[in-house]
């Protein structure tokens, strides 16, 4: 059998009870959603009560967990036992009229807005502001309290964990309330822009970046964390997601590499255990040709996860899942919770 | 099955659609445009720039359209910095009258000249100045899809001296959007939004002239910029008035020009090229815009199943070579590493049938769409040989078929 993928039990903090709120990006293709959810998952499992947002207006919590399209209101994605674990797919839309609802009091007015076209404009086009009401609503599910909104009781959520926009974008997403060019400059949104810097900044919150080891999603990755490190965000773990196992010792992998690899031995064999096939000789040298590959994509795979070690941050591997690179159906977020502890 | 009954709703029983031939379509001279698009990740640019290599090496006048191109690749097409102009790209094979340039599209120039060709230079440098201005030319999610298609029309109208287009063929790479679909969504969006009944609110009170609907209409907006006034404060709803008032001026209507893009692209001589990885999100998303395409009458190429695991092999299934890895690995007598050679071979046919599974929902489209399958390379594309190499597959690849079979 293959040597099993070293996982993550030597990087225990990636679940640091003092981190309420973990934003999750990573290059599109890196299952920076999977992460996310099974981030989620492995929190509340410990007994925690774990809000899940996405913002991207993709349904790919509902898609994750098997189940009907997730709404604006926090819904219980998966039976925890002993801890909950909700979604939310948080709309810009939703959020704006939420804003006008509470500061104005602008029920049916609001909706005027939204039939005429203003709520579209304001979340859709004016700059920066999509951003800043979606960023906003993370900010209130993390700082929100069971019960009244005063007062010492304990947090509505121990952890929310946010399936972000990729990398391309996450600076500017996270940074948004930071800006101040072209922004809401009173008002409001304006003055609860501060606080949610904040909070976005403070220990209590780690982005995490998902990655494989490919050539994008590394270079990705690096931009990522400078960025992210010039915007004094604070960074939380590389997620090397969807490991495979090594299938050769080093010193075969160096053998075939070299082309010094025993083809007629190998072709006897195939046909001593009967997979030879009619042609044994162009059998075993395609299988060769296969394992050659398979060597390539070992080594720059191993000069990739130098790279990622470089970039000076905890790192977290993730075995790859049977079944595909992505999509994984609900079995494989529970796989992998169970792999995060 | 009937022919009547298959066009009924999707096939019931799946069937290998019919090959994109890539060469015989970018052998096509009436062909002036190919648009690569799909999800993000799935290998876009690389089959974009493979495709115009090609073109270029079998005779095309060529010109491909980049996005965001990984480094290495935009280092071997030439592509150092980013300058908005097309360049040749060094050490094409070409034959007959083909080259190939490349170029890397930067959105706010583009939006910038645009600006620049179409005002006096005091309003264009107003304009640009001007903070929604930046903010929309630079962040605005739909922009850069709009861009790409302005930039496209503009290489369009590329003439050289003796009044020929300089190229014959342009293949553009479309934007990393989340959703394929944004592609033919943005345009149309954000000229909607500049030309729409918010924006001629807003310019209301700017051009209120005294009639009475005109004043309710004011009266309206004010209510409308109040309220917004309040929640984004005052400068935001001044800026954007500024610049819809200018921008108005300046070409008559941002959706004209959307709509213009859109007949471009549903015109004849425009082919669609759909690209998708063999994993369930991105196929589910080729899906979708296949049947997009083909409900607005776009011209469909084909699709592209890019990065699939193959094997020459995969007569030999996973089980029995799994078992004969855990033989060999017990074996004495065996040869050192036959196991694992076998394993390697045991996990690759388990990927290519699970891949397999997931792009077989493409056959399920009716009306059947040409498809094509790219084999995945064990390393990144990242110079013009491996470049011409995935030509090569796209016009060799086998169809996506809906069941094993021999290769």
């Amino acid at each position: 059998m293959p040597p099993p993928v070293s996982t993550v039990s030597d990087v225990p903090d990636l679940l640091d009870p003092r981190v309420r709120l973990h934003v999750v990006t990573g290059k599109g293709g890196t299952g920076k959603t999977t992460v996310a959810g099974a981030l989620a998952l492995a929190l509340a499992r410990r007994g925690r009560r774990v809000l899940l947002c996405e913002v991207e207006g993709r349904q790919g919590l509902a898609r994750l967990f098997d189940r009907d399209p997730l709404g604006f209101e926090p819904t219980s994605l998966v039976p925890v036992p002993g801890g909950a674990l909700l979604g939310s797919a948080i709309d810009a839309k939703a959020a704006l009229l939420e804003y006008l609802e509470v500061f104005y009091r602008l029920g049916r007015a609001g909706r005027a807005l939204e039939r005429i076209g203003a709520v579209d404009f304001a979340t859709t086009i004016a700059p920066g502001l999509r951003d800043v009401l979606l960023t906003g609503k993370v900010y209130d599910a993390v700082r929100t309290r069971q019960g009244s909104r005063r007062g010492n009781t304990p947090y509505l959520y121990d952890h929310v964990v946010l399936d972000a926009p990729p990398t391309g974008r996450i600076g500017n997403f996270l940074n948004v309330n930071a800006v101040g060019a072209g922004l809401a400059k009173v008002g409001p949104i304006h003055s609860q822009a501060e606080s949610v810097m904040t909070v976005l900044r403070s220990a209590s919150t780690a982005v995490h970046v998902v990655t494989l080891l490919e050539d994008m999603p590394v270079q990705e990755t690096a931009d990522a964390v400078a960025e992210l490190r010039a915007l004094g965000l604070p960074l939380g773990h590389l997620v090397v997601n969807q490991l495979r196992p090594p299938l050769l010792d080093p010193d075969h992998l160096r053998l075939v590499t070299d082309g010094g690899w025993d083809v007629d031995g190998l072709a006897s064999d195939l046909e001593r255990f009967g997979v030879a096939g009619p042609d044994p000789a162009a059998r075993a040298a395609g299988l060769l040709r296969q394992t050659r590959e398979h060597a390539v994509r070992v080594g720059r795979e191993a000069e990739l996860r130098a790279e990622v070690a470089e970039l000076g941050l905890p790192v977290v591997e993730l075995p790859q899942l049977q079944g595909g690179r992505s999509g994984l159906d609900d079995g494989g977020v529970h796989e992998l919770a169970e792999e995060l502890g | 099955m009937s022919p009547r009954k298959a066009r009924a709703g999707a096939r019931a029983v799946p069937v290998a659609g019919p090959r994109l031939d890539v060469d015989a379509l970018l052998d096509e001279k009436s062909l002036r445009v190919v648009v690569c698009c799909g999800s993000g990740g799935v290998g876009k640019t690389t089959v974009a720039a493979a495709l115009a290599l090609r073109a270029a090496e079998r005779g095309r006048r060529t010109v491909v359209l980049t996005i965001d191109p990984a480094r290495r690749l935009a280092q071997s097409l030439g592509l150092t910095e980013l300058d908005n102009t097309p360049r040749p790209v060094q050490g094409v094979r070409a034959t007959g009258e083909g080259f190939l340039d490349a170029m890397m599209l930067d959105m706010k120039r583009t939006f910038d000249e645009v600006v620049e060709a179409h005002a006096t230079p005091e309003k264009a440098a107003q304009m640009l100045a001007n903070p929604f201005y930046q903010a929309l030319s630079s962040s605005f999610a739909g922009t850069q899809e709009y861009m790409a298609m302005e930039k496209l029309g503009q290489l369009r109208g590329v003439v050289d001296t003796d009044g020929r287009p300089r190229w014959d063929l342009i293949v553009v790479d479309t934007p990393p959007s989340r959703s394929a679909l944004d592609f033919l969504d943005a345009p149309e969006r954000l000229g909607s939004f500049l030309d729409g009944r918010l924006i001629r609110l807003l310019l209301a009170p700017a051009k209120a002239g005294g009639r009475a609907y005109v004043r309710v209409l004011s009266t309206i907006a004010g209510g409308v910029t109040g309220v917004m006034n309040r929640v984004l404060g005052a400068q935001v709803l001044t800026d954007v008035q500024t610049f819809v008032a200018a921008f108005d001026t300046m070409f008559g209507g941002f959706r004209e020009r959307a709509q213009a893009t859109y007949a471009l692209l549903a015109s004849e001589g425009t082919s669609f090229v759909v690209v998708a990885a063999p994993e369930p999100d991105a196929v589910r998303e080729a899906g979708f815009f296949v049947e997009r395409l083909q409900a607005e009458g776009m011209p469909l190429a084909g699709v592209v199943v890019n990065r699939a695991t193959v094997s020459t092999e995969q007569a030999l299934d996973c089980e029995t070579a799994m078992a004969a890895a855990k033989a060999a690995a017990v074996d004495d007598d065996a040869h050192d590493g036959t196991s694992e050679v076998l394993w390697v071979h045991a996990r690759r046919v388990r990927r290519l049938e699970a891949e397999r599974q997931v792009a077989a929902r493409l056959t399920r489209l009716n009306p059947p769409v040409p498809t094509v399958v790219a084999p995945a390379r064990p390393l990144d594309v990242t110079d013009l040989d491996s470049l011409r190499a995935v030509g090569e597959d796209l016009a060799t690849g086998p169809v996506v078929s809906p069941r094993a079979s021999a290769p």
